[in-house]
């Protein structure tokens, strides 16, 4: 990590920071400066430590060392202050979903002191941006998935933070929701300018992102932009099927000075210029080629070569699993 | 290193809720307003919750009163009926319910996540266990007030004087137990202990505060629980003024209200002593909800 003078318009900055619980340490010291205007994306497997992360720097948990300044303010020694400047999305749902979707909004607003002169503008003003305008008197238990995270999201913004913090803003929602989710955050942080901090798990979304820092077991693997870190991988995917792959294989290592990598008849190499790399192959090997294909890298691929292993959805959640207890213990007591 | 970060001057310059105290205020009546709204949006509710007071008073107050016969303590004196003995009772049953059920919504809010929304605030978190306290208290008044719409039909006649007499006596219990209520649901971390509070805490209170039968002649274990239940501290004075409305002589209601050491107990004391349990509960409630991560 570079060892610069924060700049002036660095939001959050955290320095060292650390959280052991009994015998776990969930985060090892973790280093991190977000930009005002960026949107930052957190990610990394379940259990890496982003949630423990997150909770920090809104002051919803104590570090065990370190520290953290959001927003300028010291999120050990003024929990309140950075409160009021951050807007919080929980990876769990936390609407009242009897009351309608303007009923959620007053009620935030209230406990954020909203200037009651401000109060009604600014709620209808994130009804709209949200899209939620028409749905404003409905009941939440009536939202789907979607509208229900589109109105925590407004919820979070109606107290004009400067930091937005988005924990698995679209897990267990539908892609087509997830992108519209998306392009809601998105428009947020251009019209009100404000910085989007998020944690995600799907490699995909990490791509909205302007930069990222990859986390594995408790520790920053990696940090920048998208393009940056797919950089590390090496250019281009290229896989070719041969009907001899050994020998192609042979071929492409002593021609090409690649080592491919083999699975049954497919071989998958990393280059750094696909398109000047496919017609040289083509030319020189003597084996027979079926097909040819190249891709950019994924960051599916970066993190299977920063961690050797690929992401994907572990074990459902301790929550999740909590949640799913207490249905089930509602559904007898119906 | 980085050198000394200095805090943007933009941030000083936000607003901060320029009174906390004014920021706790708001914090807490908006607790206490979601608390009526959900209360009120549920209006079937509050009708079907006069089916279980009904089901006492006409089943087993009636069952009751003609198997004691006129062997009963409230039989022929003054023309007192069990039913109209016990119908105060079942105000004070309604309030206990509703207070202790309403103020453990909190553990319902901590399992479907509303909770964090709150705890998260910028806001001191007494603003939590008061709203919901008071939020709790009025829908126990209002649930144990309704009730006296079926005055008539037990044959008790309400006065204007009575009504009023009842309605800062019904808020003080449904004060105490409401914050009770808060109390013990700052402890719980899920619904499993929810039972445990029901069979424990709520059915020993309602059976042992006097709702059922007078509080007097009792074995002495049993005398010793009854003035340790605070509901009985609650229900006594309700009944007092029930039944003098009633027009029953006053050394009638001493035999049948609650004594200590044989000596009958002032309204106001009674009530005082619900009061000062209820604010101590709300302390304790406090203390417990600041003391949380």
């Amino acid at each position: 990590m570079n060892e610069e003078v924060a700049a002036a318009d660095t939001v959050i900055q955290a320095k060292g920071l650390v959280k052991r619980y009994k015998e776990v340490e969930a985060v090892r010291g973790i280093d991190l400066e977000v930009r005002a205007g960026e949107i930052f994306g957190f990610l990394g497997p379940n259990g890496a430590g982003k949630s423990t992360t997150i909770s920090i720097l809104c002051t919803l948990l104590k570090p065990t060392a370190g520290t953290a300044r959001v927003a300028g303010i010291d999120v050990v020694h003024d929990p309140a202050g950075v409160r009021q400047r951050i807007g919080l999305v929980f990876q769990d749902p936390s609407l009242d979903d009897q009351l309608t979707g303007r009923e959620n909004l007053d009620f935030h607003a209230f406990i954020y002191s909203v200037p009651s002169s401000e109060r009604r503008k600014r709620i209808d003003e994130m009804l709209a941006l949200m899209q939620l305008t028409d749905r404003a008197s409905s009941q939440v238990k009536t939202y789907s998935g979607g509208m229900k995270r589109r109105l925590e999201i407004a919820r979070g913004m109606l107290h004009q933070p400067q930091i937005l913090f988005l924990d698995e803003p679209t897990l267990g929602l539908d892609p087509q929701t997830r992108q519209t989710i998306w392009a809601h955050v998105n428009e947020l942080r251009n019209s009100k300018g404000v910085t989007i901090f998020m944690t995600t798990h799907y490699m995909d979304e990490a791509e909205y992102c302007d930069r990222i820092a990859v986390i594995d077991r408790g520790q920053i693997v990696a940090l920048g932009t998208p393009d940056e870190l797919k950089a590390m991988v090496g250019g281009d995917v290229v896989t070719i099927t041969s009907s001899q792959p050994d020998a192609a294989a042979r071929e492409i290592k002593e021609v090409l000075g690649v080592t491919p990598a083999r699975d049954n008849g497919t071989l998958r190499m990393e280059v750094p210029d696909g398109k000047a790399f496919v017609p040289r192959l083509v030319r020189e090997l003597k084996a027979p080629v079926d097909t040819v294909s190249m891709r950019r890298p994924s960051l599916d691929d970066v993190f299977l070569k920063l961690t050797g292993r690929a992401i994907r959805d572990e074990e459902a959640s301790a929550t999740d699993q909590n949640r799913a207890m207490a249905s089930r213990f509602m559904a007898r007591r119906r | 290193m980085s050198v000394n970060v200095a805090t943007p001057a933009h941030a000083v310059a936000l607003p901060l809720p320029a009174d906390t105290r004014m920021a706790t205020l708001r914090a807490i009546y908006i607790i206490w307003y979601r608390d009526i709204l959900r209360f009120w949006r549920d209006r079937w509710r509050l009708v079907a919750s006069l089916a279980q007071p009904l089901l006492f008073l006409i089943v087993f107050g009636s069952g009751l009163s003609s198997s004691l016969g006129g062997a009963s303590t409230f039989g022929t004196k003054g023309g007192l009926s069990y039913i109209q003995f016990m119908y105060p009772g079942i105000i004070g049953m309604a309030i206990l319910f509703t207070a202790i059920f309403g103020a453990m919504s909190i553990v319902w809010d901590r399992e479907f996540g509303f909770l964090k929304e709150v705890l998260v605030a910028p806001i001191d978190r007494s603003a939590v266990a008061i709203g919901k306290a008071l939020g709790s208290t009025t829908q126990a008044m209002i649930q144990g007030l309704i009730l006296l719409v079926l005055a008539p039909l037990i044959g008790v006649t309400l006065t204007v004087p009575t009504v009023l007499a009842m309605i800062p006596l019904a808020a003080v219990l449904a004060f105490g137990l409401s914050a009770f209520g808060v109390a013990l649901a700052s402890t719980m971390k899920s619904m499993q202990g929810f039972q445990v509070v029901m069979n424990f805490l709520m059915m020993p209170m309602f059976f042992l505060s006097g709702a059922l039968f007078p509080l007097n002649n009792l074995p002495g274990w049993m005398t010793v629980l009854t003035r340790l239940d605070p509901a009985s501290y609650g229900i006594d004075p309700l009944r007092r003024v029930v039944l003098s409305a009633s027009g029953l002589p006053g050394p009638v209601i001493d035999r049948l209200g609650l004594t200590i050491n044989g000596s009958v107990l002032p309204i106001w004391l009674e009530a005082g002593i619900v009061l000062a349990f209820g604010v101590v509960m709300l302390g304790i409630a406090v203390v417990s909800f600041q003391r949380r991560d």
